[in-house]
Formats: structure tokens, C-alpha cells, sequence
């Protein structure tokens, strides 16, 4: 079953074109990554997936739900982990969590509510106010505040921007339960890293467009291959391997690196190499990563 | 409407347990305000006007204090809740939510009833030892306290959704609530003003909850309490549906 199907949704801010069409159809279950600059439109997207933004065009629906026509069933299934740091300096943590539940209509939720602060080392400040907490602390509350009615689809707007890396952790080790559980996940991030060791499948936003979209394995295959890079003890760079060189900046010409579209091409290298009669000194396969894809993307590069 | 969804009561609890955890500032000081226009007006005034026959000026302005307390903090509170909430951001927190529009308005609004009624309630506790006042109707009272402090709440409710700033709100506040207010009969009878004014002051729906409200305590009022009654309930409609029309629209709340 599809958890997000946006379709043709544009918005605009006077000139402005924050959203220019964009279709993407997200399916249950999915961890996905909403990449992309500031300013490329993830977060215009994202609120229109909550509903706090109204397209100029085109629809949202969460599990068949439109966000505008049918916004109550569909808030019932979303999950939403703002990017700015807001909260009611009225009440502490635990007040803060039972009032969420209760816009979603459930009366007795502590059993969960425990959990959820449990799992994001909450619990120690239950009962402290709001106003108390540290910027990392509120961070958490903002994400238990997204999951206390347990929503089908959770959608985390750069939600570890700022915090310290055992919040990160802990963030995604129960977001990954969540998601190993069934949950939906989107997430947008500035942190490729994570988005990489996180996301099974990725799109990028550029100028309110989507300039990509595929699984996080074949987008990082089809755009460089990996690395081989080589320092040669002695002998020199076979003729017929300098082609693969990418990058030859040593001036005693001495290391190379060589583009691998694939690991069998790593066997033919050496034996060229030994052919050739060459020594090697130190060798390294480096794999291209999110953000050598990232960067491709968005300078202009093509797919 | 769902008015007993536990979105409806959840939200309704917030927003009185919001104005009752700094109950010094949203209760205790208009109470104080309050008495001291009776000290004051009263000493002026007492024995040189007799409003109504056999009333004495302090037991007149009695209810009109009252009244406008109750008027005045009804729209405080939806109108501060929904400010603050917008420009600290935590109004994402309601947005997000699958409250229906009724049950916002429904809860805001009678936020604002509960923290009028216990500005009222203080106030009136408060002063009742400086007059004897009758009691003629008390079902008027209670009809015009309720109405009024929706009607106040829903306006409030209304500026909050309009105003960005605070300032805006405080335009709102001080250019329209509060000459309102008192320009509607809570220290005189607008029998008293010359012509002109008269018919200004029959132009403003807060003389009908004031004139109203003073009829339950006395029996005699400016104008019969159907006719303000009926004018009352026709501005509460209209309120209303201007309210339900803007959170539906997303007006300044969904962009």
C-alpha cells in the first residue's frame, strides 16, 4: 500500500516557486531521505504533507487520506518532527505528552508515553517544565511529541540538526525499531551519513524539483562506481590503464587514482599492474558515497 | 459536533489550565483592577447618581464591573493563548492534530467562558459586601454572563487568528475591545448621554450583554432583555461563522 502519494503538488510564494510539480509515491513501510540544499523546498514538501501548508496545485494523501479533504484521517496516520525547536512553556514534559495524545484522542496513554520518553532518555525530566530543558532535550520531546499516538507514518524534518551524538543514536536506534515494526519513515537531513546508513531509498530536491529518485544502492551505482587508488613502489602506469585515471596529482607519479565500475575490474587492474612488472607500495578501494552523488546533482550533473 | 471528543475536552483543559497556571496575572490582577474603579467611582459617585429608582450607584455599577471583567478576560484568553502559540510556534502542536475545526473554536471558546466566569466570579465576591444588591432574575445573569464571555471569546479567538504581532493585537485590544466596553453603560445609564450618543451606544452589542446582565440583578433595565437578547444571540451567530469560515480557510494558520 503507498503511505505518501504526492502528486503534481506545486506551491508558490509571489515569485517564488517553492514546489515546481512535484510526484513522488512513498510505500508502506519505507525508510525514505528527502535530500537536498536549503531552500530546495523539503521543508514546503514536508508541510504539505502535514497539511500546514496548502498547495497551489495538485494533491497529498497519507494511506488514501488527502491532507485537505479528508485531513483528519489523514493527521491520524502522520507523525510530524518539526525542524524548529517550538514548544509550550506552560507545561513539562510529561503534561506536554499526555495533551498530544489527547488531540489525537487517546485518554490513557502513559503506558506508551513511558515507553516512548524511556526509549528517548526522557524519563529523568518527566515532570520538568519546558522551559528547563536543553536545546537537545527539547529536540527529544519534539520527536515523542510526533509518536505518542503511534502514527502509522512519521516524518522527521532534520531531526538530529544540533544535537549531540548520543541523542543521534538513540534517535535512530528507535526510529529503526519503529520501522522494522512497520512504521513509515521520511526523513530529510543535512547529514548525508545518515541518510546513507539510514534510508533505503532516496530523492533529491533541487529548486522545488525532484532531480532524483531511486533505491540509496543503485543511485550510488550509477553515479561513479568506487575508487582504486594505488601507490606504486616502483615500475610506471601501464598505457592501458590510464583511462581509469581520475585523479593524478602526485608529482612523482607515483599514486593514481583509478575509477572501478566494478569489482572484477579491480583483478584486471592488478594483473595489468603485474604484467607490467610494477611493485605496489599501498592500495585503497574507496566507494563513492551519498555525498560525492550529492554534490554531482546538485552542480548541474545529469543522471 | 463532538463537544465531549477527548480532542475537544483535551484542548479545552489545555487552554484553562494555561491561564490558571499563572492565575496571579489572568485572575487575581483584574479582580484588584476591578476594585479599585468601585473604590474610586464609588466614593465619587455614591449618593449624587441613582441610576434606577431605589439603587444606589454602587450597587449599579456592581454587575456592569462584572460584566465588563468577565468581557474583557474572555477575550484575553483565547486572544493571548492563539498570539503566544503563533509566535512561539507552538501552535504546530494544534495544527498538526485531526481536531476539527468546531472542536478549536468549541474549545477555545469556552476556555474563555471558564476564565471569564472566574474573573467574574472573583470580582463579584469581592465587591458584593459594598452594596446591597437583589437578585430579581437570575436566569438572566447567568444567560448574559455565558453568552457574553462566548461572544468575547469568540472574538478573541477571531484577533488571535488575525493579528501576526502583538501589536496588531494590542491595536485590537485597545482601539476596539476596550472602548467597547466601556462605552457601554457599565458607569452610567446611557439614558443619561444626550441623543447622539444614545443612539451610538444602541449601535454597540456589548450595551445589550451589560443592559441584560443588569436586568437580572435588578429587574429594571436600559431596554427590554429579549430585544437583547435577541441582538446578542444574532452577533454570537455571526461571530461564529466568521470564526468557523477562518479555520477553515487556514486564514493566517495554513499558509
Amino acid at each position: 500500500m503507498t503511505a505518501i502519494q504526492i502528486t503534481r503538488v506545486e506551491k508558490s510564494y509571489k515569485a517564488l516557486k517553492a514546489l515546481g510539480g512535484v510526484s513522488l509515491s512513498i510505500e508502506e513501510g519505507e525508510f525514505f531521505g528527502l535530500l537536498g540544499p536549503n531552500g530546495a523546498g523539503k521543508t514546503t514538501l514536508i508541510s504539505t504533507i502535514a497539511g500546514l501548508i496548502r498547495p497551489d496545485a495538485g494533491s497529498v494523501a497519507i494511506h488514501g487520506h488527502d491532507v485537505v479533504t479528508d485531513f483528519r484521517a489523514a493527521r491520524k496516520m502522520l507523525g510530524v518532527v518539526p525542524q524548529e525547536l517550538v514548544f509550550d512553556p506552560f507545561f513539562t514534559v510529561r503534561e506536554t505528552l499526555r495533551l498530544q495524545s489527547g488531540y489525537f484522542g487517546l485518554k490513557n496513554n502513559d503506558k506508551w508515553i513511558d515507553e516512548v520518553m524511556d526509549n528517548l532518555d526522557l524519563t529523568g525530566k518527566a515532570d520538568v517544565n519546558m522551559r528547563a530543558l536543553s536545546g537537545g532535550m527539547k529536540r527529544r520531546v519534539l520527536v515523542a511529541q510526533a509518536l505518542v499516538h503511534k502514527p502509522p507514518v512519521i516524518v522527521l524534518d532534520e531531526p538530529t540538526a544540533g544535537v549531540d551524538v548520543e541523542l543521534r543514536q538513540g534517535l535512530w536506534k528507535f526510529i529503526s525499531r519503529l520501522n522494522r515494526e512497520g512504521h513509515t519513515v521520511v526523513l530529510t537531513t543535512h547529514y548525508l551519513e545518515e541518510a546513507q546508513a539510514m534510508c533505503q531509498r532516496v530523492a533529491m530536491l533541487r529548486a522545488g524539483k525532484v532531480v532524483a529518485l531511486d533505491t540509496m544502492s543503485a543511485l550510488i551505482r550509477r553515479i561513479s562506481g568506487s575508487q582504486l587508488i594505488v601507490h606504486l613502489a616502483s615500475g610506471a602506469l601501464p598505457e592501458g590503464l590510464r583511462h581509469l585515471v581520475v585523479q593524478d596529482d602526485d608529482p612523482n607519479d607515483k599514486k593514481f587514482c583509478l575509477r572501478v565500475n566494478e569489482y572484477a575490474e579491480v583483478e584486471q587492474i592488478l594483473a595489468a599492474l603485474r604484467g607490467a612488472g610494477v611493485v605496489i607500495d599501498e592500495m585503497q578501494l574507496q566507494q563513492a558515497d551519498l555525498e560525492d552523488i550529492f554534490m554531482q546533482i546538485m552542480d548541474g550533473g545529469a543522471l | 459536533m463532538n463537544f465531549i471528543s477527548v480532542g475537544f475536552q483535551t484542548l479545552l483543559y489545555k487552554e484553562s489550565l494555561r491561564f490558571w497556571k499563572v492565575a496571579t496575572q489572568t485572575v487575581a490582577a483584574p479582580i484588584l483592577t476591578a476594585m479599585l474603579y468601585l473604590l474610586v467611582f464609588g466614593h465619587v459617585l455614591e449618593g449624587k447618581v441613582e441610576v434606577y429608582p431605589g439603587v444606589s450607584y454602587t450597587a449599579f455599577l456592581i454587575p456592569g464591573l462584572v460584566m465588563m471583567s468577565v468581557l474583557q478576560n474572555a477575550f484575553a484568553n483565547a486572544s493571548s493563548s492563539l498570539i503566544q502559540s503563533k509566535i512561539t510556534g507552538n501552535l504546530v502542536f494544534i495544527l498538526l492534530t485531526p481536531l476539527s475545526h468546531r472542536e478549536i473554536i468549541g474549545a477555545y471558546v469556552l476556555a474563555s467562558v471558564v476564565r471569564g466566569v472566574v474573573v467574574g466570579a472573583g470580582v463579584f465576591l469581592v465587591t458584593v459586601w459594598f452594596a446591597r444588591l437583589s437578585f430579581v432574575a437570575p436566569l438572566w445573569i447567568i444567560v448574559f454572563v455565558l453568552l457574553g464571555a462566548a461572544i468575547l471569546g469568540t472574538m478573541g479567538l477571531i484577533a488571535g487568528i488575525w493579528a501576526e504581532k502583538f501589536d496588531q493585537l494590542a491595536a485590537f485590544q485597545n482601539f476596539l475591545i476596550m472602548p467597547a466596553t466601556f462605552l457601554s453603560g457599565v458607569f452610567y445609564s446611557i439614558k443619561s448621554l444626550p441623543p447622539f450618543w444614545q443612539a451610538v451606544s444602541h449601535a454597540n452589542p456589548f450595551f445589550y450583554m451589560i443592559d441584560g446582565f443588569r436586568h437580572g440583578f435588578f429587574g429594571q433595565s436600559d431596554i427590554s432583555p429579549w430585544i437583547s437578547l435577541a441582538i446578542v444571540s444574532a452577533f454570537f451567530v455571526v461571530l461564529a461563522t466568521i470564526a468557523v469560515n477562518l479555520l477553515k480557510r487556514g486564514y493566517n494558520l495554513r499558509h
